[in-house]
């Protein structure tokens, strides 16, 4: 105790310096450092500051003003922590503290605005973006229009067309840029063949970049009804138009072929009367709409219900069996008369050894129904269908999971089986008490207090134990009634995953409303796990 | 104060090693005590008493090894059979070749090595890159008072609770836009799901470090100090020498960590010459046309013995380094 007592005194009140004091501590601390140290220092500072003013440059030019500020501010920071002669402890700190807050902590902030927004395919930019694509996509070739006299042209690696109008003006411009006085334009005959700042594109170029060219439309001008630039061979090009009207002022969309008036009603869309929307549309907030959409659309709700439910059954499951296992083979295994133990215990922890995500694989591998070794050999040319029928793949998740996860618990338990003092369990049995008591009663409270914990951090993992489902079953047999990717196995973790990134639609947001769900689930587990153990309140 | 009284924490964690010396020791007093049966020269040998005290041992240790082994033994088996299906590789060690390994590393359509390398150079790289960030942490944690630190180490656990993968999605959309105004470090670029790696480097790493770094003493700093250190030099040349045993249980923790990490990878790294491991042998054999089993075999083995070999060598240390963190 009396070491605590010292320590909580140098917490409560750090020795009170005199300014001269700390004066003189900071010439010591400065004279011990040396001049490689210093060097160091400057040249790790230097190259920070000036990937900062890189970043600053940068940022300018895409008018990132927000972002830049935070970036000259923290830059600033960390020159001031690393050339102040105190802030010692901020010097060790602040590296480590920029990743966790930028991709750590940020993106869980970032995870939950997403979760409001419509974000995902069909709702990916800016309103000016799905304009601009809109138009874009609807482009067609203005019948008996002239033939332009085009120039392929490229700019760091981006292409541009070099286009030479009636009047025998050269133009150029890109896909995002549209046609502008190209400077210093030369011409060969009427054709302009290349301007300043470009670099013309020999023909066998133009022939290995035919898709390139072929998808290019350069806008004849700032106003997206003027139409496009194309070019189907890469030497004459023609302009397009599109068939939708966009009127900025009313902020519609009208189909000049049908008629038909699209406007922007609030949902991020173009959207007619009837309801037909026009895709892409653009992003926005939508509030509470990806949960309410969650919990109350019928298709949407079965699935999250059973596949929380399943996310908690195979969590619990995996860290009772595993743990029980593991402790009974810790039993087993901690007789000091057995010989062989340690062979036993390399051979047996060697699932846990190798990368789950290889291990996996490989039990997938074995239980194919049709070829597996399981099914072939240890079954003798049985079908039986480990993956692919719902309840037998939970089965044979568990079964893998528990293959996984054993050798863990054999030594995590053994380690703990082997702390508690003999002598214990020696005044027991001198006071009569028969192993099974003294296991029950002595040994498991004792190991309990020890593993408690690690049971938690065991849970919390396999809450969020992607590789094992992923690579297993892929969270099949897939539900077809579903609109989303899921599946009878799929866990939270591994929805989230498939609704965000794989399928014809990736839905961003709903996809961030379940990730918001497991937080608060998880944040709801930790918050207990801390209270019990107290392990937060043991911190110093 | 836990942290700092130690005992349990250190008892099973610190001493690592100590597990095994600890058994040796008893062992010896036992026998010395007299009464192990089997270590008796003069009873003769009897097989009921032996199978109840030791023998039934055996029969569970088998059977587990058995349990353990079989998926390892079968997979051996079928990267060393030259045909390639997962019919013909059934018949464990019916025929033994190399063919395979040479097939998947020549394989123009399967990049095999370039996703080792970028496997190796990713959890490399990330390995080095938190030992030193969580060192620097915990360092400072250990030995510095400042306001906030009770704060920053609670902070710390709690944050860590939540893993990377929940904010996949956001974390993608992130690197993207990082994307279009840094194309180095955006997405499809090892450096930047470096970054996004070491953005778990605080965490449970700097906890494990932070309780090995107060059983070092702190009068070795103090000493350091009366002869003119500063604390830089202190760091470097003195305590990151004496915690050298949890640095590199931190290191192997966090290498086999980015070596199984499949989601944020499978998401930032987009073109096939890019991917790790974890992503393309997935890829690969969840490709129904892909039916070279014995192909991927012969890659899982070659991916499976870097991360094998490294655990074997550090088994003492990672064993002490699991328990210490939660003994605490």
């Amino acid at each position: 105790m009396s070491i605590a007592t010292e320590e909580d005194v140098r917490e409560d009140a750090p020795p009170k310096q005199t300014k001269q004091q700390r004066r003189a501590a900071g010439i010591a601390e400065q004279a011990s450092g040396g001049i490689k140290v210093l060097l160091v220092k400057l040249l790790a500072l230097g190259l920070v500051d000036a990937l900062a003013l890189y970043a600053v440059f940068v940022l300018a030019l895409h008018e990132q003003w927000a972002v830049l500020v935070i970036v000259a501010a923290v830059t600033a920071l960390v020159n001031w922590i690393y050339f102040s002669r105190r802030r010692l402890p901020a010097k060790y700190l602040t590296p480590g503290v920029i990743f966790l807050v930028v991709f750590q902590v940020f993106v869980l902030l970032y995870t939950g605005y997403i979760a409001f927004t419509n974000y995902g395919t069909g709702h990916n930019g800016s309103k000016e973006q799905a304009v601009s694509s809109l138009m874009a996509s609807s482009l067609e070739r203005v019948e008996d229009s002239p033939a332009y006299p085009v120039t392929v042209v490229e700019r760091g690696g981006e292409l541009g067309l070099l286009v030479t109008d009636p009047e025998g003006d050269a133009l150029v411009g890109t896909n995002e840029e549209p046609l502008a006085e190209a400077s210093g334009a030369e011409f060969d005959g009427d054709v302009a063949v290349s301007a300043d700042g470009w670099n013309t594109l020999q023909f066998a170029d133009v022939l290995e970049r035919t898709d390139e060219v072929t998808a290019l439309a350069v806008p004849a001008s700032d106003d997206p009804n003027d139409g496009a630039i194309r070019t189907p061979d890469g030497s004459s090009g023609y302009l397009y138009v599109s068939t939708l009207e966009y009127d900025e002022a009313a902020g519609t969309m009208t189909d000049l072929s049908t008629g038909t008036v699209y406007s922007d009603t609030g949902v991020g869309a173009f959207t007619a009367e009837g309801g037909e929307q026009l895709l892409p549309g653009w992003q926005i907030t939508v509030g509470f709409d990806n949960f309410v959409r969650a919990v109350t659309d019928t298709r949407l709700a079965g699935p999250l219900l059973y596949v929380t439910a399943w996310t908690f059954a195979f969590a619990l499951v995996s860290v009772a069996s595993t743990f029980f296992l593991g402790l009974f083979l810790a039993i087993v295994f901690n007789d000091l008369r057995m010989r062989g133990r340690k062979i036993y215990r390399v051979l047996m922890i060697l699932p846990y050894a190798i990368p789950s995500f290889l291990s996996a694989l490989v039990w997938a591998g074995m239980m194919n129904e049709s070829f597996g070794f399981i099914n072939q050999v240890l079954f003798g040319g049985a079908s039986i269908p480990w993956l692919t029928d719902p309840l037998l793949a939970k089965v044979s998740i568990l079964i893998v999971n528990l293959w996984l996860g054993f050798p863990y618990m054999f030594l995590v338990c053994m380690g703990a089986l082997q702390s508690i003092p003999d002598d214990i369990q020696e005044a027991a049995k001198v006071d009569g008490a028969k192993p099974w008591a003294i296991f029950r009663l002595i040994k498991l409270p004792l190991l309990l207090v020890t593993v408690a914990p690690l049971l938690i951090a065991s849970f919390a993992f396999n809450f969020n134990n992607f590789n094992t489902i992923y690579m297993l079953t892929d969270g099949g047999p897939r539900d077809s009634n579903a609109p989303i990717p899921v599946g009878f196995t799929d866990i939270l973790i591994t929805m989230v995953y498939k609704v965000a990134f794989t399928g014809q639609t990736r839905d961003y947001g709903l996809a961030s409303a379940y990730s918001i769900i497991i937080f608060i689930v998880v944040a709801v587990i930790s918050i207990i796990a801390f209270r019990r153990t107290k392990s937060l309140e043991e911190l110093n | 104060m836990a942290a700092r009284k130690v005992v349990p924490g250190t008892g099973v964690g610190l001493a690592v090693g100590e597990i095994e010396e600890m058994t040796d020791a008893s062992t010896r007093a036992f026998s010395s005590r007299g009464d192990a049966p089997l270590v008796l020269p003069k009873r003769p040998f009897d097989f009921g008493r032996w199978f109840a005290a030791t023998g039934w041992r055996h029969i569970v240790g088998v059977v587990m090894v058995v349990f353990s082994l079989f998926p390892i033994v079968f997979v051996v088996s079928s990267s060393l059979n030259p045909n390639g299906t997962l019919t013909g590789s059934n018949a464990l060690f019916s025929k033994i070749g190399f063919d395979s390994y040479v097939r998947i590393l020549s394989d123009p359509q399967v990049p095999f090595s370039t996703w080792f390398a970028n496997t190796m150079i990713i959890a490399g790289t990330t390995a080095v890159c938190t030992v030193f960030l969580g060192a620097l942490a915990a360092y400072s944690f250990s030995r510095m008072r400042f306001t906030g630190r009770r704060f920053g180490l609670i902070s710390i656990v709690v944050v860590q609770m939540f893993p990377q993968l929940l904010a996949v999605v956001a974390i993608f959309l992130l690197m993207s836009t990082i994307g279009d105004l840094f194309p180095a470090i955006g997405l499809n670029t090892h450096l930047g799901l470096i970054m996004v790696y070491l953005g778990g480097a605080l965490g449970v790493n700097t906890y494990l470090m932070y309780g090995f770094f107060n059983t070092v003493p702190s009068s070795i700093d103090e000493a350091a100090k009366i002869d003119g250190a500063g604390h830089a030099r202190i760091f470097f040349t003195i305590i990151l020498r004496l915690v050298a045993p949890i640095l590199a249980v931190v290191a192997l923790l966090s290498f086999i960590a980015s070596v199984n990490e499949f989601v944020v990878a499978s998401v930032l790294l987009i073109d096939t010459e890019k991917q790790t491991l974890a992503v393309g042998l997935t890829k690969l054999v969840s490709n129904p046309r892909y039916a070279d089993w014995s192909a991927f075999s012969a890659g899982a083995v070659m991916s499976a013995l870097p991360v094998v070999a490294l655990f074997l060598f550090l088994q003492k240390y990672i064993v002490g380094g699991l328990t210490a963190g939660a003994v605490k």
